[in-house]
């Protein structure tokens, strides 16, 4: 028996994993907003949808707090876009979740695989 | 191709976002959702499907939502920011403001100040010496566990002999409650003693605290250095066991040094090793009281020789102390006690009493009391006259507040104009309100801070005052939380009375009313006059009050020092010597003292010279119980005292008749006394005393001593000049057959003092130079004894003329605010042809009646409040209408005065100029 639902993941798991995503997204390199959001539905296969409504709100919650920084860049040929990329304050805020992240997905598989065993 | 920049406006425009914001967001936005329009359309979707598909996706609310609660929170964060930035800034702008119109105006800041720090600090010090005598806890661990034992004995007394300040218990007493109690987890005895640590000469006397061996550990203390005493010192028997310092002991004698331990204390002649040092703060557990040496109660008989305690179960002399078991009361700790009560007395029994003190004696209870302030003889004394100095001085407090706001509000007429254009140019009359008050936070905290310095020099002052030439007081009187908790409380608290109402009248001006005229419009002048005058009332009402109180302070003082004593107090010195060193048999003593006597009298300016077992008023006593053969008068107690021939001489006590002693009242010859009028009417119903005869109750088993009246003396005063006249016994010093080994000689003379003192020492040392010596000048023993009576006097005369002086300013500061006021009327009624007394008449009627009611209500306070002071007084009641009469007068003389100048100068205006004015 699958122990993931096939469906989309709860609202609230959703939530606070989101931001972890995008700092990590923004990890290598800068991106803008759109690229972002395709890059979580691509590499999540579908699972993780975020459109413009819940993408950007919490983009900008991330910029208040220091964790990404946007910058505009205007390149030849095309509209003017905002970038965001990681700040020093962020990359430590993304090692601390992707910590505590671990060590939670650690725990459920402990215990649903000794359910299953 | 769609607007995309169009769609997102519509969804943003309503949130009210800051113009530069929005237009980022939009761009930003607009920017994503053409990127998904291009997205479907290279999916296959058609342009019409792509732009459904996209402007589904934001018309949910949730964009709106989400920016929405993103905004607000932003704005939260900011406001609360520049907010508390903003109130600091205000407020940082009134204290400058303030700061500066004081600065302009010094006379009233310097009186406003001045008057405040003298409340403040007066309350403060008072407040510091209550909190060190009554309020604060020893200074030791967990003080609250902390109880004491009380022998609860009925209305029959004890019976025995009492030495220390607080003698509660006898040895044998205070075993049987250590090994049968169960109330305390660990407990203690102690008492108090003085013993001489010179070898000869004039005594130098040290504070002895005598401890059982639990003490130090019952009450958890740890040695400054060296070692502290434990039960291993307190063993019965002991030889020479090892001596505690104080600290303060330490550093005077021995420059706190560490190489103070090993070396020796001598005590009575006797050496004492010292073995450690107590902590800084530890003073012993008696509040006003210090130690100086510390010994375990084993080591008495070896200090006191002659009559040792230990053994002796009519010697009371101990105390103890200890901490309650985990969850103990009080309450369950006495019921614990008063069942083993009853063996106890049994158990402990003097051998020597009759059977009707037998009976008494096993009907005492112990029980236990909160020591977690320690015991204190000061607090005894002193506690309620603190209080109603505390009292007292909070009263001054208020009055000086309500001189305070008078004066603020003359001011606030003053500055009508500055309010009024402040009000029309905008500013909120809240902010008018909170600037007014800044600024008179301003004067009390000025006020507080020098009320806060001053304190600490009235404090150390009144400690100071209390000490005399007989007891060291010792307080500490670093202020603590409670006394710096007090002072910050009266400073906001006179802010509040004296700021807000004068504050809150400015921010009821009218704007239009107030820059009319120059501000003298009848409606808001009369408000104002009204509270002015409500305020000179009660300064009066509370003057009365302090001036009736200190006028009764100052009777009982002088009713105190004028009362017939029944000795002529001046030009005695009392000289106790200690001939104890030369270790005379019991047979030689009298002799010697009488050879001692002999050679004070030849000393030139002794006029007279007599030796007495107990110097009047020195709160030393002896009583017994006497019988009166063939009367009904039975077991009554009688005050005794042991005198040589001259005694009534000296102290010129009239002999009315029958004879004094005489060499011829010897151990051989019957036993002879002299008493008193007091003795006569209370023992033998008014008849001529002289050839009857009293029997006085002797120990069981031995018959009752018979003595035969020789003389009759007037009256005179034996412990306390307060206490009414006591049957007094006196008894030759020559038919005592258990002389002790010292002597107080009363000496009368004619030359200085200073010149005795010296004559006698020679005399003694030319006895044996280990004679011990203490001189005392009787009358200053005698005016010491008066010590709480005159420091109420002083204090409260002091404030009652503080009180009386600022109602009277009050007073003339309404009186000239209201001729200044009513200057354009008076001109009228001049040019109408009132005459200069009928102005005079006016102004004075005002005055009167405000004298008048504040009178009223002053008498009617002051007879309230008098009783409180009843236990104080002396020879008078609270409600003496002599006291009452003349503090009236009095204040009614003063205001009268005071309010005459300002009627006079109403009185001399010249009507024309008055009224040319608007």
């Amino acid at each position: 028996m699958r122990y993931i639902a096939a469906n989309l993941p709860d609202r609230e798991m959703k939530k606070g994993s989101a931001e972890m995503l995008i700092l990590s997204l923004v990890e290598r390199r800068p991106r803008h907003g759109y690229e972002i959001g395709k890059l979580i539905e691509g590499r999540s296969g579908g699972v993780l949808r975020f459109n413009v409504a819940s993408l950007y709100p919490l983009l900008y919650r991330l910029e208040e707090r220091g964790f990404v920084e946007g910058r505009w860049v205007e390149k030849a040929g095309e509209r003017r876009r905002r970038y965001y990329r990681l700040t020093a304050r962020g990359r430590k805020t993304l090692r601390e979740r992707r910590s505590m992240w671990r060590d939670f997905v650690k725990a459920i598989q402990q215990i649903t695989a000794a359910e299953n065993a | 191709m769609p607007d995309w920049p169009s769609e997102v406006r519509k969804l943003v425009e309503s949130l009210g976002l800051p113009p530069a914001r929005e237009a980022a967001i939009v761009d930003e936005l607009a920017q994503h959702l053409s990127d998904r329009y291009e997205e479907l359309l290279a999916g296959g979707a058609d342009a019409e499907k792509a732009y459904r598909c996209v402007i589904e996706e934001v018309s949910d609310g949730g964009l709106g939502r989400g920016l929405k609660s993103l905004e607000l929170a932003r704005r939260r964060e900011t406001a609360a920011h520049e907010g508390s930035a903003g109130w600091l800034g205000a407020f940082a702008k009134d204290l400058r403001h303030g700061g500066r119109l004081l600065r302009l105006d010094p006379g009233f800041a310097v009186v406003a100040i001045l008057s405040l720090a003298l409340g403040i600090g007066a309350n403060t010090a008072i407040f510091q010496l209550l909190d060190a005598v009554r309020l604060r806890l020893l200074p030791v661990a967990n003080a609250r566990e902390l109880a004491s034992l009380r022998v609860e004995s009925n209305t029959f007394g004890r019976t025995g002999s009492f030495t220390g300040r607080n003698p509660q218990l006898t040895y044998a007493l205070w075993e049987q409650v250590r090994d049968q109690q169960h109330a305390f987890s660990s407990i203690a005895a102690w008492g108090s003693d003085a013993l001489n640590s010179s070898p000869g000469g004039e005594a130098r006397y040290v504070d002895m605290l005598w401890v059982s061996g639990e003490f130090f550990t019952t009450l958890g203390l740890q040695p400054r250095i060296g070692r502290l005493l434990s039960p291993a010192d307190d063993r019965p028997g002991c030889g020479s066991p090892g001596l505690v310092l104080s600290d303060s002991f330490w550093q005077r004698e021995f420059g706190g040094q560490v190489s103070a331990l090993g070396k020796t204390v001598t005590l009575e002649g006797r050496p004492f090793e010292i073995v450690g040092v107590t902590p800084r703060t530890f003073f012993g557990v008696e509040v006003g009281r210090g130690f100086d040496v510390s010994l375990p109660i084993c080591a008495e008989p070896l200090v006191i020789r002659e009559k040792p305690r230990l053994a002796d179960r009519q010697q009371w002399w101990l105390s103890a102390i200890g901490r309650l078991r985990p969850g103990w009361t009080i309450e369950r700790a006495s019921n614990q006690l008063a069942t083993i009560g009853r063996g106890v007395f049994e158990a402990t029994l003097p051998p020597q009493y009759d059977a009707v003190d037998a009976k008494h004696y096993l009907g005492f209870r112990l029980e236990a009391v909160s020591a977690s302030s320690g015991v204190s003889s000061l607090r005894r004394r002193y506690e309620s006259p603190l209080w109603l100095l505390l009292a007292i001085s909070g009263l001054v407090l208020m009055i000086a507040c309500a001189n305070l706001a008078n004066l603020i509000v003359a001011r606030a007429t003053v500055r009508q104009r500055e309010m009024a254009v402040r009000l029309a140019l905008g500013a909120s009359r809240g902010r008018l309100i909170r600037q007014l008050l800044t600024e008179n936070l301003l004067l009390a905290a000025a006020g507080a801070v020098l009320g806060a310095g001053l304190a600490q020099i009235l404090s150390r002052g009144l400690v100071s005052f209390l000490r005399t030439q007989g007891s060291r007081w010792s307080l500490d009187l670093s202020p603590d939380w409670r006394v710096l908790a007090c002072t910050a409380a009266l400073a906001l608290l006179t802010c509040l009375i004296f700021g807000l109402a004068p504050a809150l009248q400015a921010g009821r001006t009218t704007p239009g009313e107030a820059l009319k005229s120059s501000g003298r419009s009848l409606t808001a002048g009369r408000q104002r006059l009204g509270v002015r005058r409500a305020l000179v009332v009660s300064q009066v009402a509370l003057s009365l009050v302090l001036l009736v109180g200190a006028l009764l302070f100052v009777r009982t003082l002088r009713n105190l020092q004028t009362v017939d004593t029944g000795f002529a107090r001046d030009q005695i010195l009392v000289a106790e010597m200690d001939l104890s060193a030369l270790k005379l048999p019991r047979e030689r003593r009298t002799f010697a003292k009488r050879q001692m006597l002999e050679r004070l009298r030849a000393v030139p300016g002794v006029l007279s010279a007599a030796d007495a077992q107990i110097v009047p008023v020195s709160g030393e006593g002896w009583n017994e119980s006497v019988n009166v053969p063939g009367t009904a008068v039975q077991r009554k107690l009688a005050n005794f005292n042991r005198v040589t021939p001259g005694f009534f001489k000296t102290l010129r006590t009239p002999l009315l008749s029958g004879r004094d002693f005489n060499d011829g009242d010897t151990l051989s010859t019957p036993a002879v006394a002299v008493v008193t009028k007091t003795f006569v009417r209370k023992f033998l119903n008014g008849a001529n005393p002289v050839g009857r005869s009293f029997t006085v109750i002797q120990q069981a088993g031995r018959p009752d001593r018979v003595y035969q009246i020789v003389g009759l003396v007037k009256d005179s005063k034996y412990a306390d000049l307060r206490e009414e006249f006591s049957p007094i016994v006196f008894l030759p010093e020559a038919q005592d057959d258990d002389p002790d080994q010292s002597m107080h000689a009363v000496l009368r003379t004619d030359a200085p003092i200073s010149g005795l003192v010296a004559s006698a020492k020679q005399i003694a040392a030319e006895r044996s130079p280990e004679v011990v010596l203490n001189f005392r000048v009787f009358e200053t023993t005698i005016r010491e004894s008066l010590l709480r009576e005159r420091l109420m006097a002083t204090l409260s005369g002091f404030f009652g003329f503080l009180a009386a002086l600022l109602a009277t300013i009050g007073l003339y500061g309404v009186i000239s605010y209201m001729v200044v006021r009513r200057r354009n009327e008076i001109g009228v009624r001049m040019a109408l042809g009132a005459s200069r007394r009928d102005v005079l008449a006016l102004i004075l009627r005002e005055a009167g009646t405000l004298l008048g009611i504040g009178l009223v209500l002053g008498t009617g306070l002051a007879l309230l409040a008098g009783s409180a002071a009843r236990a104080l007084l002396f020879g008078l009641t609270p409600s003496d209408p002599v006291t009452m009469g003349i503090a009236v007068v009095s204040l009614a003389g003063i205001a009268a005065a005071a309010s005459f100048l300002p009627a006079h100068r109403a009185a001399t205006l010249d009507p024309m100029q008055a009224l040319r004015e608007d």
